[in-house]
C-alpha cells in the first residue's frame, strides 16, 4: 500500500493552514468565545499536537474545521482554513472528495461511545470504504480486515465479526483508529486518544500512531492535556489558553525554550523527575477566564506572575522569536523587564510578528 | 518512621465480588500491607488491579472476603455495622476521584461539609455551619459559599469541597482515591499542595491512590505497584519509579511520557504487548506472567510471594527472578 501522495511531500504550502479561526456559541447568557483568532498549520507527514487545559478551545478548534461543531448554536465568526490551498470551513467535500473521513479522519477520546454498538466492528470500517470510496460490500469487509491486522488486532477476521461490548478499550481505540485511516487520509486528527487508557495501553496506542504515520504518511494533529504525551509525539506545539494560542513553535523550542509564562507555569505544577524529591509544586493560581467576556489584555494576566500593567488593558498579539516560535505575550516587548527562566529571541528582541 | 506502630495494618486482605454462575471476580487478593503513621502510601496499578476496592475494604466501605485489618492494633470489623461506622468515620475517611459525580446535586456546600459533624458529633446547627465555614476557608474557599450548591463549582473547588467534607472530623487515616486524575494540571498541583499542607498540620496519614506514577513519586513515601489484586513491588517511592525490579514496574515506569521530548525521543519503546487479564479468570502463579517479557517456567505454576530483596530489606518484590 503506496499512499503517499506526490504533492504531501512535495515543498510547498502546508498541507493545512488555519488562520485567524474565530467560532462563538450562542447561549441563553450570552455567547461563549470559545476560539478567539487561532492560526497554524499542519506539514505533510508530520505531527502537529495542540496541547491545553479543559475549556481552552482546542477540541472546538478541530470539531469546527471537521465540520462537526453544531451550527447553531456554534458560530463561525471569521477564520479560514485551507487544505492543500483549497477552502474548506463550511464545506463538506473538495474536488469530489468528502473532507469528513476521507481527506481528514478522527479518533475520540472515548471509543466506546464513538462507535456504533449494534454494528460489528468489521461492519463500522467496511461502511467508510463502501460511502467515501463506493467498494462493494465484499471487498470493504477484506479491507477491513486488513485494517484491523494494521491496528495490531490479534486475530483481527474473527474479531472483525465481533461488536464494540466484545472489545476492551485499548482494543476499540485500535478499531478507531482502523477506521480513522480506513480511507488513508491526509490528516489523522487525534482528540485525547489515549486519555482513557492505561499508561501501558497508551504506549502501545501511541506507538501504534507512529508506525501508521510512518507508513501511509498521514498527518497527525494530536489534541491532548498531557505534555508528556505530547514531548513523545509531537513535531510542532501549539499551547491554547482560553481560545488563543499562547505559545507556538517547535516541540523543542516549546519545552526548552519556553517563551509564555502559562507554559512555564504548567512546567513548573508538574513534579520533576529528578531524583531531589521536594521541590514543591508550583501551581498556577486562580482559573481560566470566563469566555463569555475575555479580558481585553493578556487572557493569562489574571494568574500570571509577571503581569505588567499593559497586560490587563492590551491583547500582546504574537510576538515572534525566530524560526515558527511565537509567544503572545508582552513580556517579549522592548520595554518590558527580562525574566530570567523565560527564552528570547536572540537578535532581535521582541520583533512583533 | 520504623520505631512507631503501625497504623493500620492489612493482613492476606482479600476482596471477591460474586457473579451469577458461582464466579467470582478477585479485586483484592491476600494483599498484607503495613501503613505507618503519619506516613504516605502511594498505591499505582493500573485500571482493574484492585487499587480502589482495596482502599474501600480497609476503610470498610467493603465488607472483606477474608484476612484481616486492624488500626492501631485493634482488628477492624469484617463487615461494617452503622456503629461501626459511626465509631470509625471519625478516624478513617476517603477523598474520591470524581469530584462530579461524589456530591449530592441536591445538597448545598455547607450541608456537605458539615454532614459529617452532624452525624458523628454533639454539634449544634450554629456550630456545625461555623465549622463547616472555617473549613472551606481551610480549603481556600470562602465561607459565603455554603449555600451555593456543587454544579456552581469547577473541578479543583468541587474537589476541595470533598476534602473538606472528609477532613471536618479530623480523621488520622484518609485514604485519597484518584483525588486528582479529574483535574487540570494546574489545578492538580494546588490539590497536592492543600493536601501536603494540610498533612503537615494535621498529622494525617495517607493512601494515595493514582496512575500517575510521576505524581505519586512526588507525594509518597512508600509506593506500592498492583497487578490483578495482588502487590507486585512495594519499597520507598524514588527507589521504585527510578531503579524499578518487578518486569512490571519496569515497563510502568517505562510507559510513563514525560514532558522532555529528547529523553521521549531517544528512549527505546519498551511497550508490552497484551492487556490486564480478567480477574475472574486469573492466570496461575505469577498473575503477570502471560505479559512477562522475563517470564519463566516456573512463573506459569508457583505464585511468588512478596519477599524483602537480600540487598534493600526496605523494598519487597514478588518475583521469581529475586528468589535467593
Amino acid at each position: 500500500m503506496t499512499t503517499v501522495q506526490p504533492q504531501d511531500i512535495a515543498a510547498g504550502p502546508p498541507l493545512l493552514e488555519v488562520d485567524d479561526l474565530r467560532v462563538e456559541f450562542d447561549t441563553y447568557g450570552g455567547s461563549v468565545k470559545a476560539v478567539r483568532g487561532v492560526s497554524f498549520s499542519v506539514a505533510a507527514g508530520k505531527t502537529l499536537a495542540i496541547v491545553g487545559e479543559s475549556g481552552c478551545g482546542k477540541s472546538v478548534t478541530v470539531q469546527t474545521l471537521m465540520g462537526l461543531t453544531p451550527m447553531p448554536p456554534g458560530r463561525i465568526t471569521s477564520g479560514r482554513a485551507r487544505l492543500r490551498g483549497v477552502d474548506i470551513l463550511g464545506r463538506t467535500e473538495i474536488g469530489g472528495r468528502e473532507i469528513r473521513g476521507r481527506e481528514i479522519g478522527m479518533i475520540f477520546q472515548d471509543p466506546m461511545t464513538s462507535l456504533n454498538p449494534t454494528m460489528t466492528i468489521g461492519r463500522q470500517i467496511a461502511e467508510t470504504l463502501e460511502v467515501h470510496r463506493g467498494w462493494s460490500r465484499k471487498r470493504a469487509l477484506d479491507r477491513a480486515v486488513e485494517l484491523l491486522d494494521m491496528a495490531r488486532i490479534p486475530e483481527a477476521a474473527q474479531r472483525a465479526n465481533q461488536y464494540p461490548f466484545e472489545f476492551s478499550g485499548g482494543m476499540l481505540q485500535r478499531a478507531m483508529i482502523a477506521v480513522a485511516i480506513a480511507c488513508e487520509p491526509a490528516i489523522l486528527i487525534a482528540d485525547e486518544p489515549t486519555t482513557a487508557l492505561d499508561v501501558t495501553i497508551q504506549a502501545q496506542v501511541l506507538d501504534l500512531l507512529s508506525d501508521l504515520q510512518r507508513d501511509i504518511g498521514t498527518a497527525i494533529i494530536l489534541i491532548t492535556h498531557d505534555l508528556g504525551v505530547v514531548a513523545r509525539m509531537a513535531d510542532d506545539v501549539v499551547v491554547m489558553y482560553a481560545g488563543q494560542v499562547a505559545e507556538q513553535g517547535s516541540v523543542e523550542d516549546v519545552f526548552y525554550r519556553s517563551a509564555h509564562p502559562y507554559m512555564l507555569g504548567l512546567r513548573a505544577a508538574m513534579p520533576s523527575n529528578s531524583s531531589d524529591r521536594r521541590h514543591r509544586l508550583l501551581p498556577i493560581e486562580g482559573s481560566p477566564p470566563d469566555l463569555f467576556s475575555p479580558p481585553t489584555g493578556c487572557a493569562y494576566a489574571a494568574r500570571c506572575p509577571h503581569a505588567m500593567r499593559i497586560c490587563s488593558t492590551t491583547d500582546p498579539g504574537a510576538f515572534s522569536l525566530g524560526g515558527g516560535h511565537t509567544a503572545r505575550c508582552w513580556l517579549h516587548g522592548d520595554k518590558a523587564p527580562r525574566v530570567p527562566q523565560l527564552a528570547y529571541a536572540g537578535a532581535a528582541p521582541g520583533l512583533k510578528a | 518512621m520504623t520505631a512507631a506502630p503501625p497504623l493500620v495494618v492489612a493482613d492476606k486482605l482479600t476482596k471477591y465480588f460474586q457473579l451469577s454462575g458461582g464466579r467470582q471476580i478477585h479485586a483484592v487478593d491476600q494483599v498484607t500491607l503495613t501503613v505507618h503513621e503519619k506516613e504516605v502510601v502511594g498505591l499505582v496499578g493500573e485500571s482493574g488491579s484492585g487499587k480502589s476496592t482495596l482502599g474501600k475494604t480497609l476503610i470498610g466501605l467493603h465488607p472483606r472476603t477474608s484476612g484481616t485489618a486492624s488500626y492501631r492494633g485493634e482488628a477492624l470489623p469484617q463487615r461494617y455495622q452503622p456503629e461501626d461506622f459511626r465509631r470509625w468515620a471519625k478516624k478513617t475517611q476517603m477523598i474520591f476521584q470524581d469530584p462530579y459525580s461524589s456530591l449530592n446535586p441536591r445538597m448545598t456546600v455547607g450541608e456537605i461539609v458539615g454532614e459529617g459533624l452532624k452525624l458523628h458529633s454533639t454539634c449544634s446547627a450554629t456550630e456545625i455551619r461555623d465549622r463547616a465555614g472555617d473549613w472551606l476557608k481551610r480549603v481556600g474557599l470562602e465561607p459565603d459559599h455554603m449555600s451555593r450548591y456543587p454544579h456552581e463549582f469547577s473541578g479543583g473547588q468541587r474537589q476541595r469541597i470533598g476534602i473538606a467534607r472528609a477532613l471536618i472530623l479530623e480523621p488520622e487515616f484518609v485514604v485519597c482515591d484518584e483525588p486528582i486524575s479529574a483535574l487540570d494540571v494546574s489545578v492538580q498541583a494546588q490539590v497536592v499542595n492543600l493536601l501536603d499542607e494540610l498533612k503537615t498540620s494535621m498529622g494525617l496519614t495517607l493512601l494515595f491512590i493514582a496512575h500517575d506514577l510521576s505524581m505519586v513519586r512526588y507525594v509518597s513515601d512508600r509506593m506500592a505497584v498492583m497487578y490483578l489484586g495482588v502487590i507486585v513491588e512495594i519499597g520507598p517511592a524514588s527507589d521504585v519509579f527510578f531503579s524499578p525490579k518487578h518486569p512490571y514496574t519496569e515497563i510502568l515506569v517505562a510507559s510513563n511520557p514525560e514532558p522532555d521530548p529528547l529523553r521521549e525521543r531517544h528512549r527505546r519503546s519498551e511497550t508490552i504487548a497484551g492487556e490486564i487479564p480478567s480477574p475472574v479468570d486469573v492466570p496461575a502463579g505469577c498473575r503477570f506472567s502471560g505479559r512477562c517479557p522475563r517470564v519463566m517456567d516456573v512463573c506459569r505454576s508457583v505464585t511468588p510471594q512478596l519477599l524483602p530483596l537480600a540487598d534493600a530489606t526496605d523494598r519487597q518484590v514478588a518475583c521469581h527472578l529475586f528468589a535467593t
